[in-house]
């Protein structure tokens, strides 16, 4: 069984101009000691979709379809159980390590926070272990007396993932981990996350804009567009010879690491993303899309299968498999 | 270029006015103020200074609230309702002339302190910070007394006291302007300091320093109101000075309740619709504000 | 001071070693003395401005201060040199500054007195009126500014925010005026319940009664100097636990599986309330201000009434002495609040 399923996720914004879908429809399942990226521009709703597998989401949010967690749907979840859950089975590294540290408590009580309140451990068993978790991110236990503003940002978000290493979760979300960081510094973070997710054996959501960093860390890479999976499969597949005409964009993109222009509109790549209260009729992409047909307008697409494990909603995939799949029907007959 | 630029800001306008028809007390407090600026400006037509006048005074003394009289009169028998209506004058003139003095110094120190670095903006904002610490009122009422109680002085007392906050507000609006490559590109093609301010801060400090003037005439009449009340005033009529007489003759005692609530009603209201303006001014003109909300 | 070791990261930060929190506590006195030197800087500007306003402006010093008395040009003459006033300026000042700084503020020339002894009777009323509002100001406001903050949009803050706006917009002694008429005097039929003038009974009662009688005296101006400045505190608090909401480490305690009373009690409130608190103490002269108007709609004997009757009169010295005495006291009350915070808050601790 798979640690994580998600069935027919959405997500909508219920906001004063009406409703705001942010999230449409998503399914994707994630194997124990597995790692899945989700890739996206912003807005595409990937950082929503990673808020709402714990309802970490604002109350004007309201989730649709099945979260299950090792079989339990987290959306049906009292708060009770909820809060067992969160942290102790599923933990998240944040993006943007400046804000994800409460500013005026040292770092020590905050990676020790956790376990207190999961009761794992008492005060001073709690202590050897923020040490021990800080030394296996590459920094000295006495850091644990520090503030986070006397860190720099690769080192606050080593803290982040000490953070989240805590309580031993099974599965670990990392939001944009690397995002606003150095390249040298980025490397070094991602290097971290792979060995210590393979080392303890931790199922890894990492979701971001840059498919290569995806691919570097991930086994499996879903590509979304305003909401919604466009594309989906093994991640050097997908990486290398994407079929959705947005996949191949982002991965043609190899957006400079700190530039927000190369992060909102990937290269060779014109427009920008739907306004998500009036997306396009259609497959949501074609107003952008280089190889548009006319019936993209109107026809509604589905990730369709487009090679062993892998599917893609776009109407040229659909056309080619449906070629493949009556080729192999008349073989087979 | 002129007619792209002008068509660009009626657009701007266009989406302001959009923008501000949201906020309802906004629109409840342009409302208000429209009115009794309105009623300010068209007092002389209807009525004079006479109805101030102790000597004109023909009604009751101390008359509570009738058909005649819908606001009763006062210790001399005057209405209290000409003498709200004509007293609007001196509060709302003060209020306009105190803020905009304010303002005018405020934005001065403001655009220089943040235009000039070094030593002379140093020294600017030290000025400003030393003003900023000052007790408001209890300088206003030491200038107010020296200086002895005229119209023009309760303003120059109001004006001095009440500046440096728009001076900070200012400063940082031009920080954050002068740190647009724009800029940077101007002072390349060799633009001094005067096109630089007047040029390109100026026109981007403008939309807040409405929405800090709309709030600095609101506190400069409650100040007006407070000053005239512990005695440092001009000898005109406002509402400050009527609640002033009204402690003065006793109306708490004499149970005159009328003479206590109207004028200051009146000040409720309009520091009210100011106030109200003010913030949706600034929520409709400050991003940071928009985006919080 | 920071900046260089934030500079080059990140080998030489972790090989700095504990030791580099020594500079951080050097940089916090650093901070203080700084702070205390700008302080000393503007009560000099205070001293300077004082002598100037109180002598430079219109009108003729000695008969400003004899003003509303008859007087003939050799009482006049002698009065200027009885005050010093037919030295040239500079010498003058240099007495002034000189019996300022030995506390010498001259003589009343209403109470013919000396002004500190008069500021010295007048201190302990304020500071217990003033005080007494302070506290339940600040903790009122920050009450209902952190419970309209939390749940921002709710009708308890809308309720709040409005309220505030409408208290805000309030002239104190109308205010005051007002809660004198309805619960001192009494409207109509319905009897005052509560004193509204001075401190004490005349037949005021010893012991445990005298506290009632004085408790009882303050009511009404500690209500109208609450009502006035607690809404800010309110809004103050209420923006600032909103900003905190917004940020990121308020979701990472949530996603820690803390409950949400402990997220708001251990996270959000905490953070906010240090600016809040620092505000509040910033703008005490506001509270000066509304001190000065409560003392005297409800005649409390205090420093503000002092103050109005020093202006009523007008008698210059006393008027200048109270002034300096609260503006200094201000300046100090501010620069204090500035360090304090620099101390509890290691965001800008080293900053």
């Amino acid at each position: 069984m798979s640690l994580l399923e998600l069935d027919d996720v959405s997500v909508t914004y219920r906001i004063a101009a009406g409703e705001l879908p942010a999230v449409r429809g998503v399914s994707l399942s994630l194997d124990a000691g597995a790692a899945l990226g989700v890739a996206g521009e912003s807005g595409s709703g990937k950082s929503t979709l990673a808020m709402a597998l714990l309802r970490l989401l604002p109350k004007d949010a309201r989730v649709g379809g099945r979260i299950l967690l090792d079989g339990e749907d987290v959306l049906a979840m009292k708060w009770g159980r909820l809060r067992a859950v969160r942290w102790a089975a599923a933990s998240i590294v944040f993006q943007g390590a400046q804000h994800g540290l409460n500013p005026v408590r040292r770092i020590g009580d905050q990676i020790a926070e956790p376990l207190l309140v999961h009761g794992l451990a008492k005060p001073d068993a709690a202590r050897a272990r923020v040490a021990e978790l800080l030394e296996q991110v590459g920094l000295p236990a006495w850091r644990a007396r520090s503030y986070p503003h006397e860190l720099s940002g690769g080192q606050r978000q080593r803290v982040m993932i000490a953070m989240a290493l805590a309580c031993s979760p099974r599965l670990i979300i990392a939001d944009e981990p690397t995002t606003a960081l150095d390249v040298m510094v980025q490397a070094q973070v991602l290097t971290l996350i792979k060995e210590l997710v393979a080392e303890h054996g931790i199922s890894l959501i990492m979701i971001s804009h840059d498919l290569s960093v995806l691919a570097d860390v991930c086994d499996q890479l879903a590509v979304m567009y305003a909401g919604r999976v466009v594309e989906h499969g093994p991640s050097g597949e997908v990486f290398h010879e994407a079929r959705h005409p947005y996949s191949r964009a982002l991965a043609a993109a190899f957006p400079t690491v700190g530039d927000p222009v190369s992060r909102m509109a990937p290269k060779g790549l014109g427009g920008d993303p739907p306004d998500p209260m009036q997306l396009p009729g259609g497959c949501a992409f074609h107003p952008r899309c280089p190889v548009a047909l006319d019936e993209c307008a109107s026809l509604d697409v589905a990730l369709w299968p487009s090679g062993p494990g892998r599917t893609a909603a776009c109407v040229h995939v659909k056309a080619a498999e449906s070629v493949g799949v009556a080729g192999a029907e008349e073989e087979g007959s | 270029m002129t007619s792209v630029s002008t068509a660009r800001r009626r657009a701007a306008l266009t989406r302001f006015w959009s923008e501000f028809r949201n906020h309802r007390g906004g629109l409840v407090g342009l409302v208000v103020l429209v009115a009794a600026v309105l009623l300010a400006l068209v007092a002389p037509l209807f009525i004079s200074e006479n109805v101030t006048s102790v000597v004109e005074g023909v009604g009751e003394k101390w008359a509570p609230p009738s058909l005649a009289e819908p606001f009763g009169t006062d210790e001399s028998g005057r209405s209290i309702l000409l003498m709200v209506w004509w007293g609007s004058r001196t509060s709302l003139l003060i209020g306009f002339l105190a803020a905009l003095l304010s303002i005018v110094i405020g934005l001065v120190f403001g655009v220089a302190a943040g235009h000039f670095r070094g030593w002379v903006g140093g020294a600017l904002m030290r000025v400003t910070d030393w003003f900023l610490v000052l007790p408001s009122l209890v300088t206003a009422l030491v200038l107010a007394a020296i200086l002895g109680g005229s119209t023009f002085t309760i303003i120059m007392a109001i004006g001095i006291t009440t500046w440096p906050s728009t001076a900070r507000l200012i400063r940082a609006q031009t920080l954050a302007v002068e740190a647009r490559p724009y800029i940077e590109r101007s002072k390349a093609l060799g633009a001094g300091h005067w096109h630089i301010t007047t040029r390109h801060v100026l026109p981007n400090v403008a939309p807040l320093l409405l929405a800090s003037t709309t709030l600095e005439v609101a506190s400069a009449i409650v100040t007006e109101s407070t000053l005239a009340f512990l005695g440092a005033s001009t000898n005109r009529t406002s509402w400050g000075t009527m609640l002033r007489a009204s402690y003065d003759f006793g109306a708490a005692t004499q149970g005159a309740w009328w003479y206590i609530l109207i004028p200051g009603l009146a000040i409720l209201a309009v520091v009210m619709a100011f106030t109200l303006v003010g913030r949706a001014l600034e929520a409709v003109l400050n991003p940071r504000l928009r985006r919080a909300a | 001071m920071t900046t260089p070791l934030e500079a080059a990261e990140p080998a030489a930060i972790q090989a700095a070693g504990p030791g580099d929190e020594r500079p951080t506590y050097r940089g916090m006195l650093r901070y203080a003395l700084s702070k205390a030197g700008g302080a000393l800087f503007s009560i000099a500007m205070v001293l300077v401005g004082t002598f100037f306003v109180f002598r430079l402006l219109p009108g003729d010093p000695v008969r400003n201060l004899a003003q509303g008395r008859n007087m003939t040009p050799a009482q006049l003459d002698l009065e200027r040199r009885r005050l010093g006033l037919d030295k040239p300026l500079l010498d003058q000042f240099i007495d002034f500054v000189g019996d300022t700084l030995r506390l010498d503020l001259g003589t009343s020339y209403e109470y013919k007195r000396p002004v500190l002894d008069l500021i010295g009777e007048r201190l302990g009323p304020t500071l217990l009126l003033a005080g007494t509002g302070l506290v339940i100001a600040v903790s009122l406001g920050i009450w209902q500014g952190t419970r309209a903050g939390w749940r921002h949009g709710s009708r308890f803050d809308r309720f709040s925010t409005g309220t505030s706006l409408l208290l805000w917009s309030v002239p104190t002694f109308w205010l005051g005026l007002l809660l004198m008429m309805v619960f001192g005097v009494g409207i109509g039929p319905i009897p005052g319940i509560l004193p509204f003038r001075g401190i004490e009974s005349v037949d005021a009662p010893d012991g445990f009664a005298y506290l009632l009688d004085v408790g009882s005296h303050m009511v009404l101006p500690c209500l109208t100097l609450v009502a006035v400045v607690y809404a800010q505190y309110l809004l103050i608090m209420r923006s600032s636990l909103v900003e905190e909401i917004s940020q990121d480490y308020v979701t990472v305690a949530r996603a820690k599986g803390l409950r949400d009373d402990d997220v708001r009690r251990h996270h959000a409130v905490p953070n906010a309330l240090l600016p809040t608190v620092t505000l509040v103490f910033m703008r005490v002269g506001f509270v000066v201000g509304g001190a000065v108007t409560v003392e005297t709609i409800f005649t409390w004997p205090g420093l503000g009434q002092l103050f109005y009757q020093a202006i009523s009169v007008p008698d210059f010295t006393l008027m200048q002495g109270t002034f300096m005495l609260i503006t200094v006291a201000v300046i100090v009350m501010n620069t204090l609040a500035d360090v304090v915070y620099h101390i509890l808050d290691p965001r800008v601790r080293s900053a």
